[in-house]
């Protein structure tokens, strides 16, 4: 809670993301660089052919928008509880990121389906859950953006993003729960990763570049809404 | 060359879901950086003419 408070305070955080953004963008770049070269190299699979490749893109997509949701709600917390403007600010900044990332989740999916299943969309438990997701993204964009009080706004959303959030664990169990024909669960297991080293590698590279990238655009997002909130508190003390 | 974008006969599905995710993240890179800048400007001006007010 101090790491909160002591990081918390704009002046600091906007010294310390603008000291990681290069290194964290950076990182990202080059990871993603070297996932795609991995990507392309690697055999095709003996089931899926080279739509493999497909889920190099597709995974981290998937994971990253489900981890920008899971940032949103625990930042809508602490904008709750602690009423931090910053935890605002960061639910509010990750929203339009995890959205762009649960479409490109289920276009990459509906384009790996259309081969491998023979069609572009089933409503089984894990995509319908997924879809609700990206619902619920925009739902809690369209909530921010109706309420004008900015504080009003605030709590709303962030009641909403909570209540969202136990969408979460219904797409991650939803393989488990339901009969589906979305593959179970492939990679953290008991028993370890069913898929080969060789496609494990860029998949894992391609997650971490996705997850650097979401971090990197999610700073300049709060960065940007740190000096939109100056700009206005000028503003408002030229207009009192 | 032709058996890289042939992709084993899947290159019009690898490709499009290569191209869709390249277009929809550069977009959010250029919409996330043109924000910021418009909000520095933004702010920058705002903060000069407080300095020119006497």
């Amino acid at each position: 809670m101090n790491f909160l408070h002591e990081y918390g305070h704009p002046k600091r955080f906007m010294d310390l993301s603008g000291a990681l953004l290069p290194w964290i963008a950076t990182s990202a770049a080059v990871l993603l660089a070297l996932g795609l070269y991995l990507g392309f190299n690697t055999p095709p699979d003996y089931q899926q052919g080279d739509t493999v490749r497909i889920m190099f893109i597709h995974v981290p997509a998937a994971w990253v928008a489900m981890m920008a949701y899971g940032i949103m709600a625990v930042a809508s917390i602490f904008s709750l509880v602690n009423r931090h403007p910053l935890a605002d600010i960061a639910a509010r900044a990750a929203a339009p990121i995890g959205a762009t990332f649960t479409a490109l989740g289920l276009i990459t999916g509906s384009l790996w389906g259309r081969p491998m299943w023979g069609a572009w969309w089933v409503w089984d438990g894990r995509l319908t859950s997924f879809l609700l997701l990206l619902l619920i993204y925009l739902a809690y964009m369209a909530l921010n953006d109706a309420i004008e009080n900015e504080i009003r706004a605030a709590r709303a959303a962030a009641i909403f993003a909570i209540v969202g959030a136990v969408n979460l664990p219904i797409i991650e169990f939803s393989v488990q729960w339901w009969t589906t024909l979305h593959q179970g669960e492939s990679i953290l297991r008991k028993d370890g990763p069913a898929i080969a080293a060789v496609f494990l590698w860029p998949l894992f590279i391609m997650a971490v570049g996705y997850t650097l990238l979401f971090f990197s655009l999610w700073l300049v997002r709060i960065r940007t809404e740190i000096v939109n909130r100056r700009a206005r508190s000028v503003l408002g003390v030229r207009a009192s | 060359m032709s058996d890289f974008w042939n992709q084993g006969g899947y290159g019009f599905y690898v490709w499009w879901s290569y191209g869709i995710s390249a277009v929809a993240i550069a977009a959010l890179i250029g919409w996330a950086l043109a924000s910021w800048r418009n909000a520095q400007a933004r702010f920058n001006a705002l903060s000069s003419t407080d300095e020119e007010t006497p």
